[in-house]
């Protein structure tokens, strides 16, 4: 087979020393004809139908995973799954209520604590003169966070929530989830804000805006949609999250109440941690409830995901 | 507020203190961000410390892990780490770099395009642009595997993956046990379920990346091979890859930091089992699983065992994260100087 070296040198070598000439003199045309004789073309279809089987294996677990899914989940989807409380070991039927329940609350508590150190940092980041020593470091760590190893962040909160106040708690599993979100939202933030066209900014403060005024009132409602898009992301993954959980949320079999009151601050479910707990289990009817878990939680996840997405696209049209 | 007739006017005093103050809450927290994040990493190293003390360095290399002689070592744990990433990282980049080419060539995009020639609507305003369209959702659909939480992958991995290769692995076995990646049968959790897992999870991080490497290469290279009389495939083999080489080890590089800190799917799937193997077929542990599996119920002292673990796991991924993430951004920057 000849390499395009061999056919580039061989057309570079005729060129200079024959300028009069044929210049494709050295070249054998009848090597550059596509036929299915040529080696070259065989092995330019070969590993076309090579790349295209790839990409549909590749997409094979992904229908894979839905499909089971849908049939081992579905199958025992009903009403009383979202209502009751999670079966003991031998017992029937159930639910994971307060999974679905305490998964809410940490994911909102995880939303209020990095919503606004994200946002703001993001506007710091994006308002900051280039070569800002502050925005380099702020940027840094978010990049940082971004590859941090979510069973990292578990043990960070256990160190420093849960050790301290000396209890599980819903409270700590909202510190953990929320340092995996935070990277997302800054970084999503940051970048909405510099979308923002540099004509709108300049017009705010040429009709005297103060900067906080321009950044309140043109900057931020403008980036919204893109702002919002990575706050849905940040959820959409926050969702998902088990290893965080695991040893600070811990999972409790009981709603996340004491007497009539929510508490925050004891032992709160989570639809990951139950889908983690019971999937090892030896029991049918836990195993079937982890499927119905999965599903319930996948829907959340991409319904998420796509409302997410959807906003993004709609930013990019206006 | 009399000579407020004005469209514009100088901000009032309360303004102004209230800009400052919202200056003064953006710093703040741009400050704390960074300030977090190295708290985050001093309390991990903190809590590991009287263990680094006591341990030292031949935590790193023994292969005891026994809290009731008080005897601890992770060099299997990092072993299966290495291992695990590792081989998934070989399968996940040639299945994710040959979904990358296939989506930046267009492939489907032409597929389309010839089954519209055939109907004579190839430039319809509304079918002509279906080609476009189905690009689109294929590369959606290898990013919703990324969507997918990993205790799903978890769980589909226990219930249809180890089942599935099982008959295949044990065949294996039986055939070809002299050949120490096959020298155990498969029980059940294991490293090669675990492995074709992860490879799965790591996929969409590098066809997205690997993508827009390859999607950023100038068209004009493309061009010129083409002139040359190159095939496609010369064209994709000798230039448009070497160009983007640098975009893709980088989206790798990420991947296989994802690999390393990646837990519940490989808790659920790798066996934990604390042995040092070669076998493919028999359970192993790694790190984040180590962590997963042993913090719930460990004692106080053995948490502050478990940190150092933790600080070998971060140590690793942020080398791996930092050296990925410099490679990426040399890439862009030489992509952009070239143009």
């Amino acid at each position: 087979m000849a390499t395009p070296d061999a056919t580039g040198s061989s057309l570079l070598s005729t060129l200079p020393g024959e300028p009069d000439l044929n210049p494709f003199a050295g070249v054998d045309i009848g090597e550059l004809e596509t036929s299915l004789r040529r080696p070259r073309t065989l092995i330019n279809i070969l590993l076309s139908w090579l790349v295209t089987g790839m990409t549909l294996v590749a997409l094979v677990p992904l229908f894979s995973v839905i499909w089971m899914l849908l049939w081992r989940g579905g199958r025992k989807l009903s009403l009383a799954l979202f209502t009751q409380l999670p079966p003991a070991a031998l017992e029937q039927g159930g639910g994971f209520g307060n999974a679905i329940v305490g998964t809410l609350i940490i994911v909102a508590l995880a939303a209020l604590i990095s919503m606004p150190l994200g946002i703001l940092s993001a506007v710091f980041m994006a308002q900051a003169p280039p070569g800002d020593r502050l925005a380099g470091a702020v940027r840094f760590a978010a990049k940082v966070l971004t590859g941090f190893p979510s069973i990292l962040a578990g043990v960070f909160a256990y160190g420093a929530i849960v050790l301290t106040t000396g209890g599980y708690s819903a409270i700590a599993g909202a510190v953990a989830v929320s340092i995996l979100m935070l990277p997302t939202i800054m970084l999503t933030a940051e970048d909405a804000i510099r979308m923002v066209p540099a004509k709108m900014k300049e017009a705010a403060i040429g009709m005297g805006a103060t900067r906080t005024q321009t950044v309140l009132m043109v900057l931020l409602p403008t980036a919204f949609p893109g702002i919002l898009t990575g706050i849905m992301l940040a959820v959409a993954r926050a969702a998902g999250e088990t290893a965080p959980l695991l040893f600070t949320a811990l999972f409790s079999n009981y709603w996340p109440l004491s007497g009539h009151h929510p508490n925050l601050m004891q032992p709160t479910a989570s639809l990951a941690v139950l889908i983690y707990n019971f999937a090892g289990m030896p029991f049918q009817n836990q195993v079937e409830m982890a499927w119905s878990a999965a599903l319930v939680m996948v829907f959340m996840v991409l319904i998420t995901n796509l409302i997410g997405q959807s906003l993004s696209r709609r930013q990019v049209q206006s | 507020m009399a000579e407020a007739k004005a469209i514009s006017q100088a901000p009032t005093g309360l303004q102004r203190a209230s800009d400052s103050a919202f200056r003064g809450l953006c710093y703040s927290f741009a400050w704390l961000s960074v300030l977090a994040v190295i708290f985050i990493v001093l309390r991990i190293a903190f809590a590991a410390a009287p263990a680094v003390r006591q341990y030292g360095l031949g935590f790193l290399t023994t292969r005891t892990w026994d809290p009731n002689t008080g005897q601890f070592g992770i060099l299997p744990e990092i072993w299966g780490t290495m291992c695990t990433s590792g081989l998934a990282l070989v399968i996940g980049s040639a299945f994710g770099v040959a979904a990358a080419v296939f989506l930046s060539e267009g492939y489907l995009g032409g597929f389309v395009f010839s089954l519209l020639k055939i109907f004579h609507v190839q430039f319809h305003p509304f079918w002509g642009k279906l080609p476009e369209r189905v690009e689109q959702v294929l590369k959606n659909l290898i990013e919703l595997l990324a969507a997918i939480p990993s205790v799903v992958y978890g769980l589909w991995g226990l219930f249809v993956i180890i089942p599935l290769i099982r008959p295949a692995c044990n065949w294996l076995h039986l055939k070809m046990g002299w050949f120490a990646p096959f020298g155990t049968d498969l029980s059940g959790p294991g490293v090669l379920p675990a492995v074709l897992v992860l490879s799965i999870m790591i996929l969409p991080t590098i066809t997205a990346i690997s993508r827009d490497a390859l999607v950023s290469v100038p068209p004009k290279l493309r061009m010129a091979a083409y002139g040359l009389g190159a095939t496609q495939w010369e064209t994709i083999l000798a230039v448009i890859l070497p160009t983007a080489a640098r975009g893709i080890l980088g989206g790798i590089l990420l991947a296989f930091g994802r690999a390393l800190g990646e837990t519940m799917a490989l808790a659920m799937l790798v066996g934990n089992a604390n042995s040092i193997t070669i076998s493919l077929f028999s359970p192993a542990n790694t790190l984040a699983a180590l962590l997963a599996n042993t913090f719930p119920e460990a004692q106080h002292k053995e948490v502050g065992i478990l940190m150092y673990a933790a600080m070998v796991l971060l140590g690793i991924t942020l080398v791996v994260n930092m050296i990925g993430a410099f490679i990426l951004q040399r890439a862009s920057a030489g992509l952009e100087g070239g143009k």
